[in-house]
């Protein structure tokens, strides 16, 4: 059940919306050209298109979070399919229901398509292996492993500023070890053909072998590792990390870490500054950069809405069938 | 009572003995009656004709969860030993992380007269370390040992401290009761599921370093010096591991090591798309600890290879990959795996022979293992050429959870005796 077979059917169309690993080049450039086609619709007065009417799409979010889920139920209602809103961590396995559980019962009142988060790692592998024919399954962020539709919103962000990938310098910065945003970038920046892919960040937060494991060049310096680059994207540390012995302190980590006005200088005159947000301001980065000329935080979250539009109508099946 | 059986023809392979031939064996009343001619006036009520197969010694498996008492819903002392029985394995050893924990002879015996009523393979336990396996106080290790419990562990659980780690090493070493180890820091393991390498790197799985088995195996060998306690490390998975054990047993240290049979068929590659049925601890290793494992085998390092048996119910692995339990259902694949070393080239028939019977009776201290007239007539037949396709839906351990489902193996047991029954026959 590896990756690639669950995600595409036979025509190698999107079935399923999981990971970035296993989908081509020309795929994801498929995404982002639709995504462009949605963009305008946002200008309209009436900000909704009909290509899922009648579709029903359930947002399972066993993890909290405000933006990714408006973001993804705004698209589905731009595309006209009904939402529904569950928060389980919540309601059902509280219960003791079980994932699988939650699945079947709302492939009984005929969702076609699921849009999950969740804590463990391979939760939408898990959920698409099992889901009936015709259910899709989108994953908004499963453990430490991806956060694909973060990722593809990413790339639009970074085409739309900078036209062509091949030339691209990327660094991203901070918790790269427990960061699925990361991994999903990484891959999606790989396949899309950048000319080169930095991590940036203490040993503590960088997987032992980065380099192989996921093709990144390594820097434990910022001001080494940011020189030249094209884009930077800064990724949110988790206050917890404090408390597993990972960093001393969010100072420490600002002081050695932080992108600041002055470290800004180090990168490319026209570098574009990113972050998936929401932002620690003074630890990840300084107020003046995130609020900057070469911020474009704000624009990743606008364009996130349309390239879930993208992903949402490229992976419906035409119709749910349905076990008897 | 049971039967009479002449088994006719069959190669013997007697590790202990190193008796190599084609002859005659003749049971009755549960013992080895004769080797080569029947006894005078011996007339079996069966006759089995062992023409081209191979006789050995009945598999002593190191590390099998029966899940009785306590998980009946994963499998049961008759389901597990009967799957036993079809991997050509006679005696299963439990470890004492039952519900309730084995830690008084009470547990013990309550294990040992159920299986004495209904087991289809011979069921020892291994006695509790610590009280409720919490890692603080001592148990009664004599008592464990005077009902029967062949060695002492704390299982996967951690014990509090090395001064108590070491403490009971030496009360173990008092009675000369081995001391079985599942080498892991648990703070190094961090609650990990996978290997801490490429593939958990990848697919965002909280990873277990290698340093995780090697620092509590560096730790528990220095105090197996200390003590003069015998120590036998379950399970090793790292090359690191088998380096130091090397070391060790070249000091003279008493120190013995099993690995599971999957450990060296397995790597962390696969783990790739996030097959629950590969999630194990220890967790699948790189292709390189994997080749030093088999080394450890084929070099006589590793003495035992194992089945690390945990059957499961279904609901176990059906969750994401870090909510499933880890272990496999493996006394069903003990064998075909252990021959398929031999396929390989790693090591001859007898070395894989001794490995699962004489070996590891050696290191729990069992007289059995070896085929000789007048000992409980415990034996495997197996057609060496058969070939054979794995399907996990006909398994009879309660438990189906294997990665090996549809693998193609070569050598199959035909049939199996405990103390002279018959307990597997296709």
């Amino acid at each position: 059940m590896s990756a690639v077979n669950l995600q595409l059917d036979e025509d190698n169309k999107l079935r399923h919306f999981l990971s970035i690993e296993g989908l081509n080049r020309d795929l994801l450039l498929r995404i982002l050209d639709s995504a462009e086609s949605f963009i305008n619709i946002t200008d309209r007065s009436v900000k909704k298109v009909p290509a899922l009417r009648g579709k029903v799409i359930a947002n399972l979010f066993f993890e909290n979070s405000t933006r990714t889920r408006t973001t993804f139920e705004l698209a589905a209602k731009r595309l006209s399919a009904d939402v529904l809103n569950l928060n389980i961590s919540t309601s059902a396995t509280s219960k003791g229901e079980t994932l699988l559980d939650t699945l079947r019962n709302l492939e009984a009142m005929d969702v076609d398509m699921f849009v999950m988060r969740h804590g463990d790692s391979g939760a939408a592998h898990f959920l698409a292996s099992h889901a009936n024919p015709g259910v899709s399954i989108i994953n908004a962020g499963d453990g430490q492993h991806a956060h694909p539709t973060q990722a593809m919103l990413d790339m639009f962000t970074i085409r739309s500023v900078k036209g062509d990938f091949t030339p691209l310098r990327v660094a991203i910065v901070g918790d790269i070890l427990h960061s699925r945003v990361a991994r999903s970038q990484i891959m999606a920046l790989n396949t899309l053909g950048v000319s080169e892919v930095r991590v940036i960040a203490p040993r503590t937060l960088i997987p032992s072998n980065a380099r192989e494991s996921l093709g990144v060049h390594v820097y434990h310096d910022m001001d080494e590792g940011i020189r030249d680059v094209d884009v930077i994207i800064m990724l949110r540390l988790q206050k917890e990390r404090m408390s597993g012995a990972l960093l001393p302190s969010e100072h420490e980590f600002f002081q050695c870490y932080g992108l600041t006005e002055e470290r800004l200088q180090l990168a490319d005159d026209k570098v574009t500054v990113m972050h998936p947000g929401p932002i620690n301001r003074g630890v990840e980065m300084a107020t003046a950069v995130a609020d900057g000329k070469h911020s474009v935080i704000l624009q990743q979250v606008t364009y996130g809405i349309a390239v879930r539009m993208a992903i949402l109508s490229m992976a419906m099946q035409p119709s749910a069938r349905r076990t008897p | 009572m049971s039967a009479s059986f002449s088994i006719l023809n069959a190669y013997l392979h007697n590790p202990a003995s190193a008796i190599d031939r084609v002859t005659d064996i003749h049971i009755a009343e549960g013992k080895i009656a004769a080797i080569g001619s029947a006894p005078h006036g011996f007339s079996a009520e069966q006759q089995i004709d062992a023409a081209g197969k191979q006789l050995i010694p009945g598999i002593i498996d190191l590390n099998t969860r029966l899940r009785e008492p306590g998980q009946e819903q994963k499998g049961t002392i008759i389901s597990e030993t009967t799957a036993a029985a079809r991997g050509g394995v006679t005696t299963v050893i439990c470890p004492p992380d039952t519900d309730p924990v084995i830690d008084t002879p009470a547990v013990a015996e309550l294990i040992r007269r159920r299986a004495k009523q209904s087991a289809q393979a011979r069921v020892l336990s291994v006695g509790a370390l610590t009280r409720g396996l919490a890692g603080e106080q001592l148990t009664e290790m004599a008592a464990l040992k005077s009902s029967g419990c062949i060695a002492v562990s704390n299982a996967r659980q951690p014990v509090r401290s090395n001064l108590i780690l070491k403490r009971a090493m030496e009360y173990a070493a008092t009675w000369q009761i081995p001391l079985f180890v599942n080498p892991l820091d648990h703070a190094l393991g961090n609650s990990g599921c996978a290997h801490d390498g490429r593939v958990a790197n990848r697919l965002g799985l909280p990873g277990i370093p290698c340093s995780a088995e090697t620092v509590a195996v560096a730790t528990m060998l220095e105090l197996a010096q200390e003590t003069g306690a015998h120590i036998h490390f379950q399970q090793i998975s790292t090359a690191r591991a088998v380096e130091m054990l090397q070391e060790a047993q070249l000091k003279g240290i008493h120190v013995t090591a099993d690995v599971a049979a999957h450990q060296l068929h397995l790597t962390e590659m696969d783990v790739d798309g996030f097959d629950s049925n590969c999630h194990l601890l220890p967790p699948l290793r790189t292709l390189a600890d994997r080749d030093a494992l088999r080394q450890g085998v084929a070099g006589g390092v590793i003495n035992a290879i194992c089945s690390a048996h945990e059957p499961h119910e279904a609901d176990a692995k059906l969750a994401p990959f870090p909510a499933t339990e880890p272990g496999i259902s493996a006394l069903e694949t003990l064998l075909p795996l252990t021959l398929r070393l031999v396929d390989e080239k790693l090591i001859d028939l007898p070395r894989a022979i001794s490995l699962l019977t004489s070996g590891p009776a050696e290191i729990a201290g069992l007289s059995s293992g070896s085929i000789v007239a007048g000992a409980d007539a415990d034996l495997c037949l197996i057609d060496l050429d058969r070939e054979w396709r794995f399907d996990a839906d006909k398994m009879l351990s309660a438990g189906h959870n294997t990665p090996f489902d549809g693998w193609e193996f070569t050598g199959h047991v035909t049939h199996t005796f405990f103390e002279g029954r018959l307990t597997w026959a296709e």
